[in-house]
């Protein structure tokens, strides 16, 4: 069948069986690798996007399903080529990743998260990845990437001490 | 892990739905498809054609309904957890739905979708039993109603004659001085649960157990209530030595699950301490000493 998907901004039209995932259709149809097939029956998380804002799990997802909605993918944070979102910054400076395997999906939910909560608890945090596992078990740094994130984020466009003096 | 190929159909309305469920026995819903694509995906489900029910916008909505809470069947979880007259009215349900699934899979799940799939492990049908919920289906152009005490009749398996669309469910408000408690043990946070136990009670000014609701969940095939502890406790001040012999004597006869995760003497065990401590909880609730959340 035809379909229409809206994913980082972009239209787009694919002819795809009913039963391609939006995973697959992400991957294998529009050649967005970032979103990572784990165990394709939604436990692992690894496929984490957005959709309408909100993270679920792409493979739980039929493609046709998706028609209408806003997706954005890994590919779609970076505010330009060769930039990183404030969110991937802090994964980088506090090495909230080893293997890189979980790591576009703990991103993903990391954006939902700071934008429905941008003061979130560490508790909250941890609530919020609770659902994206990482087996090589780096989840202090995870947690903590995610914390200095929301902290710069939540201090952008606010004036400088100087400034309000 | 990719589903066996089907046929796509996204319907307007509950009557186009039930048409194409009367037409094809092998069709079926799809409303959230947190449990129903893992299925597929693992070719325990393989329907001939999928009928999406996610864009009936007539099947949303959380709205008082007389002395009850009426929630439409493809209200997705994370609307119902962060509903301010969820929360208000029906305490026991803002306490369990944390515990379903995850974030990401709550954002995708529907209230209904969970109820008509009736996994053992699932936190909806153990609170749809124990408010005494009911729920309403359409099959052709005729409506009716089941109580959740009758839904559940096994794994995966509901009341729900062939062909039905869940369309609603209606969860009773207790009025007075309530209280509720939730407990669940699992591998990992918000994982399947092995057992998950919960209580609701309103006490008497004096500090009694005027009514109470008590049930188990994941420890069987199908949510349960244990109405000889309810019995035995209704009218006392739930003294923690007799809530304790109650609720024991309650899951003597039950016949748990067993599996690689967790034997049946271990889930009936769990369930007991699980139970007592969900009662506990909901008496120091309804007393004012602990918040639900």
């Amino acid at each position: 069948m035809r379909i229409k998907l809206t994913v980082n901004g972009a239209a787009h039209e694919l002819d795809i069986e009913p039963r391609t995932t939006l995973l697959d259709a992400l991957r294998d149809h529009l050649n967005l690798k970032g979103a990572h097939a784990g165990c394709e029956h939604g436990v692992c998380g690894a496929c984490t996007v957005l959709v309408d804002g909100v993270a679920v799990r792409s493979c739980l997802m039929f493609a046709p399903q998706a028609e209408d909605a806003a997706i954005t993918t890994i590919e779609g944070v970076t505010p330009g080529p060769g930039e990183l979102s404030p969110i991937q910054d802090a994964f980088c400076e506090t090495h909230g990743m080893q293997c890189g395997y979980c790591t576009p999906a703990m991103i993903l939910t990391a954006h939902a998260l700071l934008a429905a909560n941008p003061e979130p608890t560490r508790e909250q945090i941890v609530e919020a990845i609770s659902g994206n596992i990482c087996r090589c078990t780096g989840y202090a740094q995870i947690v903590e990437a995610i914390a200095l994130a929301a902290e710069r984020m939540r201090g952008v466009n606010r004036p400088s001490e100087e400034v309000r003096k | 892990m990719k589903a066996a190929p089907f046929e796509y159909f996204r319907v307007a309305d509950v009557d186009e739905a039930c048409a194409m469920l009367a037409a094809d026995e092998s069709a079926r819903v799809i409303a959230g498809g947190q449990t129903l694509v893992p299925m597929m995906v693992m070719r325990l489900a393989r329907p001939t054609r999928l009928i999406d029910i996610n864009r009936i916008v007539a099947l949303s909505y959380i709205r008082a309904d007389g002395d009850a809470i009426s929630i439409g069947a493809t209200t997705r979880q994370y609307l119902v957890e962060h509903d301010a007259l969820i929360a208000a009215k029906l305490p026991l349900l803002a306490r369990a739905i944390p515990f379903i699934g995850h974030a990401a899979t709550r954002a995708r799940g529907t209230i209904g979708g969970s109820l008509a799939n009736a996994d053992p492990a699932a936190e909806l049908p153990l609170i749809a039993v124990i408010l005494d919920a009911s729920l309403s289906y359409r099959v052709g152009s005729a409506s009716a109603d089941i109580p959740a005490r009758e839904f559940f009749v096994g794994p995966m398996t509901t009341a729900l004659p062939a062909g039905a669309c869940l369309t609603d469910v209606r969860f009773p408000v207790w009025p007075g001085k309530v209280g509720v408690g939730f407990h669940e043990v699992n591998a990992r946070r918000s994982d399947f649960a092995f057992v998950s136990a919960a209580a609701q009670i309103e006490l008497t000014d004096d500090g009694k157990a005027k009514r109470i609701a008590i049930g188990v969940g994941a420890a069987t095939d199908c949510p349960i209530r244990l109405e000889s502890a309810e019995k035995q406790l209704a009218g006392t001040e739930l003294d923690a030595s007799k809530v304790k012999d109650a609720v024991h004597a309650a899951l003597a006869d039950i016949e748990p699950l067993a599996d690689l995760h967790a034997t049946a003497a271990y889930r009936r065990r769990v369930a007991a301490t699980l139970a007592a401590r969900a009662i506990a909880d909901a008496r120091a609730h309804a007393q004012g000493k602990i918040h639900a959340h």
